[in-house]
């Protein structure tokens, strides 16, 4: 594993508030798990940046072992990592993640 | 190799003594869904255990095993 992509990937997680890797794009996710956690990320309205991991096999190895969390899609708040697709859906069902989105938004 | 429920549920007791345990296949053979209750998990965040239940599945989890829809929490009193 290479020093410069988990730089690289350290690099938008710490520019960015909100960051999704995910299998596919928003418009077109590839997945279904990536598909739940864009949507409820576009549910609230908050900007985020997608980064498609399919596009780049070096990303798609080195997000995972950048939290050592094996699973895609992983998001990103305020260059902290939150969870993956059941933590964030858990987050949105309890209320928790709308406290954490809120002052983001737009 | 794609684990058993069994087997998923083995590694799972082996890493986190005194968990319980539930595992079922929610499509084909290598998509499971999973619940974990123990003790170990008080006072961790969310992530932190979902960490924990990845450890102690190992490289299945990297490999094998395609899905894994995880819940976790803390034995109620």
């Amino acid at each position: 594993m290479s020093d410069a992509i988990l730089k690289q990937i350290e690099k938008v997680v710490q520019d960015n508030d909100v960051v999704l890797f995910m299998k596919g794009t928003p418009e077109f996710p590839q997945c279904g798990f990536s598909q739940r956690v864009s949507g409820i990320l576009a549910e609230h309205g908050v900007p985020f940046v997608a980064v498609n991991v399919l596009l780049d096999d070096a990303v798609r190895q080195g997000i995972k072992d950048f939290s050592d969390w094996p699973t895609i899609p992983q998001l990103y708040v305020k260059g902290e990592f939150v969870g993956g697709c059941d933590i964030v859906s858990e987050m949105q069902a309890s209320g928790e993640l709308s406290e954490l989105l809120a002052p983001l938004k737009n | 190799m794609t684990p058993s429920p069994e087997e998923v549920s083995q590694l799972l007791r082996q890493g986190i003594p005194d968990a319980k345990v539930h595992v079922r296949l929610y499509s084909g053979d290598d998509h499971f869904e999973v619940e974990v209750i123990s003790a170990a998990f008080a006072g961790k965040s969310r992530v932190v255990q979902h960490q924990m239940v990845y450890a102690a599945l190992g490289d299945h989890m990297r490999q094998a095993i395609h899905a894994l829809a995880l819940k976790t929490g803390i034995p109620k009193e």
